[in-house]
């Protein structure tokens, strides 16, 4: 083995075994589990029952309900952070004063620890005491909303913390894609006669875009599968088991209902979800880039 | 100037209410014991205290729990920052065996859903006895983080020209050496984002944390809080000031590296 493979081999080992240990093998015990009936029942004694369990999943009526709600909670968190990010990014690029500290400022809820956010969005929700009502009626005259006792509200209740939690970064993400776009750029099409919004449409947007688009994808991938939120916000699915994305779904049927080969089985049919929608995306890019 | 104006009350406005749910924080944390529920909306209470604050490490294991996070985080980022630096060096210079598959590997792990590595794992911890254990914890997080820094190193390395290398190698200077000595100083950038992310995913972890750890004295942080919140009556007080402390080192950590999160952030190499 000549000296460059073995300095390579030298730097790959080490991670390799780790993740081999902790990612790798782990992935195949799940595939092993979820077509295995392991449950607290049958802890030790379990055994290899074929694919009943995915059967499960696709034959329970919840689950397609629970699909939808996971796209709606994937697309409207993401939406608002793309756009409130970018909106952001393009004010904060201006020469407005004290530009600094709102940029600090700003980026201050993805600095907090997310259980902290959680926590603290669930105790503004309440209904007697918590801000969002206190302000409704204190500041615009309206009746107080039942937030986490109905399903519909607990549910917005999650999507606004989170809104409120994921916007800085397509923000930090826009702010760099803006530094990198040349300024003889809009200075050309200014020269061209064109405004604002023409000059936003022509050169800010296409230039963004190379930058956006992974942080688009990694943002669906992440919220697709983003559990804390939910869980802390709706205090583990309340009321009555109502507020769930998948992702919450398969934790508690997991750690709280301890139906482990379901579960297994539940977390490969969200993995596949996810597989599925990102190669169809990558294959749109791909036919966008090599035009016929 | 007048287009400056109206940008400003609009940053503002989206400030002050970004910043909102931050004060309410501090609010409720300086309210003395008797009037922690209240209706007012003034951000420093009357008779503000800081007995919650003292609370929390008089009657609370408060300090433990920040001892324990302190470790988990610590372990955690010195592991992947280690490990990330230098197998994100690998796939960015060599060509080797498995090269290929090893990256998709990486980038198919960001679609795993939580559950789908927390569940064998805590069954293998379990097995080994590792449930109630900071190892078995540290074990979950590196699962976690590995995958990403790996890719977020690789990708900066990327940007960096191999001229650099070519030239230092040439003059004799070993593969190792010209590692740390030229290419890790210039990668500050991205190893202090791989380190920050990995610190700050372990410090306020909940999920994970709320499977492996059962016994009060081993919380981390989060658990810790939740706690306040679960018990019949929220204890608002311990909670805020506790929110407060748990938030403090992060933010500060956060606001004082932001400059680097623009440049260290490589998000564009994804596409590899």
């Amino acid at each position: 083995m000549n000296n460059d493979k073995r300095f390579a081999m030298a730097l790959i080992i080490p991670a390799a075994i780790i993740i081999a240990a902790v990612v790798v093998y782990p992935f195949v015990y799940n595939l092993v589990l979820s077509f295995s009936n392991m449950s607290l029942l049958h802890i030790r004694d379990w055994q290899i029952i074929g694919p009943r369990q995915y059967e499960k999943v696709f034959t329970e009526p919840r689950f397609y309900g629970i699909l939808w709600k996971t796209l709606l909670w994937t697309v409207v968190n993401v939406t608002f952070h793309v756009t409130i990010g970018m909106a952001l990014a393009l004010v904060l690029y201006e020469k407005v004063p004290g530009k600094k500290l709102f940029r600090t400022l700003l980026i201050l809820p993805w600095a907090i620890p997310p259980v902290v956010t959680a926590l603290t969005w669930r105790g503004m929700f309440h209904y007697e005491y918590g801000a969002v009502n206190l302000i409704l009626a204190k500041v615009l005259h309206q009746t107080p909303i039942q937030w986490l006792n109905d399903p519909v509200g607990t549910f917005a209740a999650c999507i606004m913390t989170n809104v409120w939690l994921g916007f800085p970064f397509m923000m930090i993400v826009a702010l760099g894609g803006l530094q990198s776009i040349p300024h003889d750029l809009y200075e050309a099409a200014t020269m061209d006669g064109a405004n604002a919004w023409q000059r936003f449409k022509t050169v800010t947007l296409p230039m963004l875009k190379p930058v956006m688009t992974p942080a688009i994808v990694l943002g669906f991938v992440w919220t697709f599968n983003k559990v804390d939120i939910v869980w802390l916000v709706s205090n583990g699915g309340e009321p009555a088991d109502s507020t769930h994305i998948l992702v919450s779904y398969v934790y508690r049927a997991a750690f709280n209902l301890y139906r482990y080969g379901y579960a297994a089985a539940f977390s490969v049919i969200i993995f596949l979800i996810l597989m599925a929608f990102s190669l169809v995306f990558m294959r749109m890019q791909r036919e966008k880039a090599t035009p016929a | 100037m007048l287009k400056k104006l109206i940008l400003f009350i609009v940053l503002l406005a989206v400030t002050v209410g970004t910043i909102y749910p931050v004060l309410t924080v501090i609010t409720v944390s300086l309210r003395p014991g008797d009037r922690l529920l209240s209706t007012s909306l003034a951000i420093i209470p009357d008779g503000a205290t800081f007995e919650n604050y003292i609370a929390l490490f008089r009657d609370k294991p408060f300090a433990r729990w920040m001892f324990n996070s302190t470790l988990v985080a610590l372990a955690v980022t010195i592991f992947a920052t280690a490990l990330a630096s230098t197998a994100g060096y690998a796939f960015s210079r060599f060509r080797f065996p498995g090269h290929r598959a090893g990256m998709t590997l990486l980038l198919v792990t960001q679609m795993f859903p939580a559950t789908m590595l927390l569940l064998p794992l805590f069954l293998m911890l379990a097995k080994l006895q590792l449930i109630n254990s900071y190892l078995g914890l540290i074990a979950v997080y590196s699962a976690t983080a590995l995958p990403f820094t790996i890719w977020q190193m690789k990708g900066y390395y990327d940007t960096i020209p191999r001229e650099l290398e070519e030239a230092a190698l040439m003059d004799g200077a070993g593969y190792w050496r010209v590692f740390y000595s030229i290419i890790l100083p210039l990668a500050a950038p991205a190893l202090v984002i791989t380190a920050l992310f990995s610190f700050l995913t372990a410090w306020s972890e909940y999920i994970v944390a709320a499977q492996v750890l059962l016994t009060e004295n081993l919380f981390t942080l989060p658990l810790g809080l939740k706690q306040f919140q679960s018990s019949m009556t929220t204890e608002w007080g311990l909670y805020s000031a506790g929110s407060i402390i748990v938030s403090i080192p992060v933010i500060a950590l956060f606001l004082y590296l932001s400059k680097w999160l623009v440049s260290g952030l490589t998000l564009g190499s994804v596409k590899g």
